[in-house]
This record gives structure tokens, sequence and C-alpha cells, in this order.
């Protein structure tokens, strides 16, 4: 890592007229940047990728502070690190997933070179679009000069006139999420309607009304034989009595 | 006088790929979440970037905006995986073939 800080500052300082307080704060974030990355993806404990996670996210933080937009710097460690990752390890923990994965085994043939050829591709792509035809293109000044006034000042004019709208629909989307959670984390009530809870259709399934379309076989034997189009009948009901879930869990 | 916005563009170029990568290769549902959350991150940071380069205070706007619906994201997303994991333990992105077609 102490490598890879060197180099960027010596090809940073090379190619830029910065002061080297700048050049070695870019160098130190990025560093911190790219190796808390790595670690998120190389990691076989969710946990340590977790926390890697937390090493990026400080790291953006830093570069945020260097472009001096202190206040995005700011929620940037609050939201990210304080609420996102705490969230991420809480489910971790509270799922029990925190034993080492097997990052060997390779389930699907081919994904690995596949995954390691497209992304060179796109990112020296995208990093020869960049040296060809210069990064920075658009009209400047869109939304209001940044420049002269407190960032938090402009930030917050132009929140609450210029993007009023795109506001308050976040809000609504912060609500439907909230309610989204919960109804998909709540736990379901025990004396419901059984179709819907897949923990105990399967036994349903093979005896009753609502034959799933692997067990059809299973279901014609249960099923008087003298029942007109038997054939076609199981994956009809299967689909009308909404479990799409069980012919894979019966199945396997 | 700053960094050239190039090195900013560039960082998030690859910060970007380390994402994309990791959610290519990885099967843990939960890591695969954090590499997208990498993947935010590095638009983030262009868009900080862009925000300077170009004296518009949209993109740090856009940044806020990014940062709600990532943490919208990874409520919903999981609520989904504490749903998938009560009713299969260890299940990996694998293991969730059911409307393969």
């Amino acid at each position: 890592m102490i490598g890879l800080i060197g180099v960027l500052a010596a090809v940073a300082s090379a190619t830029t007229h910065a002061s080297w307080v700048d050049v070695g704060t870019f160098s130190v974030a990025a560093a911190v940047v790219l190796a808390g990355a790595i670690g998120v993806v190389v990691a076989r404990n969710p946990v340590h990728s977790a926390l890697m996670l937390v090493m990026t996210l400080f790291g953006v933080a830093l570069l945020f502070v260097l472009q001096q937009d202190s206040f995005l710097a700011a929620v940037q460690v609050i939201v990210y690190a304080g609420a996102i990752v705490v969230l991420f390890l809480f489910v971790i923990m509270f799922l029990g997933v925190d034993r080492e994965e097997n990052l060997g085994v390779e389930p699907l043939r081919g994904q690995r070179p596949l995954a390691i050829g497209l992304v060179a591709l796109g990112t020296t792509g995208l990093l020869l679009l960049g040296q060809v035809s210069g990064w920075t293109t658009g009209a400047p000044h869109v939304a209001g000069s940044d420049t002269g006034q407190p960032n938090v000042n402009l930030l917050g004019k132009s929140l609450y006139t210029t993007y009023l709208f795109p506001f308050e629909a976040t809000a609504a989307l912060l609500i439907i999420a909230v309610v989204g959670a919960v109804a998909l984390a709540r736990r379901p009530p025990p004396s419901t309607n059984p179709v819907d809870d897949e923990d105990t259709a399967g036994p349903i399934d093979a005896t009753g009304e609502t034959v799933a379309a692997d067990a059809a076989a299973a279901a014609e034997v249960a099923s008087p034989p003298g029942e007109g189009g038997s054939p076609l009948r199981p994956p009809h009901a299967s689909g009308v009595a909404g479990s799409p879930g069980s012919p894979e869990e019966t199945g396997s | 006088m700053t960094i050239n916005a190039d090195w900013y563009l560039a960082l998030g170029v690859v910060l970007f790929s380390i994402g994309a990568f990791g959610v290519l290769i990885r099967r843990n549902v939960l890591v695969m979440f954090m590499c997208v959350e990498l993947m935010l991150n590095a638009a983030n940071l262009t868009f900080v970037t862009f925000a300077r380069v170009l004296h518009d205070i949209g993109g740090q706007v856009l940044v806020f905006f990014v940062l709600v619906v990532a943490a919208a994201e990874v409520v919903v997303g999981l609520g989904i995986v504490v749903a998938i994991f009560r009713r299969r333990a260890n299940a990996t992105a694998d293991d969730l073939h059911t409307m393969k077609g």
C-alpha cells in the first residue's frame, strides 16, 4: 500500500501542477479507496468486506474534502459509514452468515475469465475515451454557480428551489422503502392463508387442490383417474393457486 | 491549484470497475450489495468532480439524491435477503434459481 501511495504521488505530481499537500492527500486517499475496494471483493468473510467498505467510504469522503465539498463528506461518513454499513453488519450478524466462503470454487464455468475480460475492456475503453475526447464536456452553470458562497448555503438553496420536486420525491421513496422493508422482513402471522406461506406449501401441494407442475405425475396418481383433462389441469391449477416457488422446492 | 479532474475521474472509473467485477464474480448476496455500493460511490466521486470542474452545484445535489436512493435500496434489498434467508439457510445467488426460465 505504501508503494501504491508512492506511485500515485509520483505520477500525480509529475502530471499536475498541484501543491505537494494536495498530491500527497490525493495519493493517500486514492490508495485507501483502491485497497478498500479490492478488499471488499476478495475478502472471504462478509464482515471483513463490510469493514473494507468502511475504509473505501472514508477514502471517498477524504476526496470530497479535497474538492472543497465538506458537507457531502460529512454526510458520506454519517449516512454511509454510520447507517448503511451498520445495517449491513446488523444483517450479517442477524443471519449468522459471518463464516468464511470458499472463493476457489467456480460454479459457473468461465464466469471469472469472462468477468475479468468484460471489466478490463470497459475500464480501458472508458480511460481511453477520457484521454482521447477529454473528460469534461457539457455546459457549466446549469443550476447555479458554486463559487463565492459557502457550500452548504448553495446546496440547501438549490435543493429547496430548483430541485424541490425531486426532494419531495425522495421523501416518498423513503416512505415506500420503509413500508416495503417492513412488509418483506415481517414474519407472517401463523393462521393466514396457507397457500401464501411457502413453508407449508409443499405438503399441501402434494395432497390437495393446488397441484404443482413438477409433481404432475404424483398428482395424477393421487387424483381420481377418470377426471377429464388431467394432463392439462395441474399446471393450470398451480398457476391459479399462486404458489410459483413450490415446484422448484419440491423438485429439488 | 488542486489536482486535475482527470485523476479523480480515472479513480472513479477504476473504483466502478472493481465494484462491477465484484458483482460479477461474488456469490454472496450481501457482498454483491456492498459491491453495488462501491459502484454508487464511484458515481458520487464523478459527480462531485464534475461539480467542481463545471462550477455547478447540481452535481452535489445529485450526490445527495444518490445517497437517499442508496439507503432505500439497501433497506429493501436487505429486507429481501432476510426474507430469503428465513426460508433457506446459506443462500448464495446461485441457489436462487426459482424464476429461471
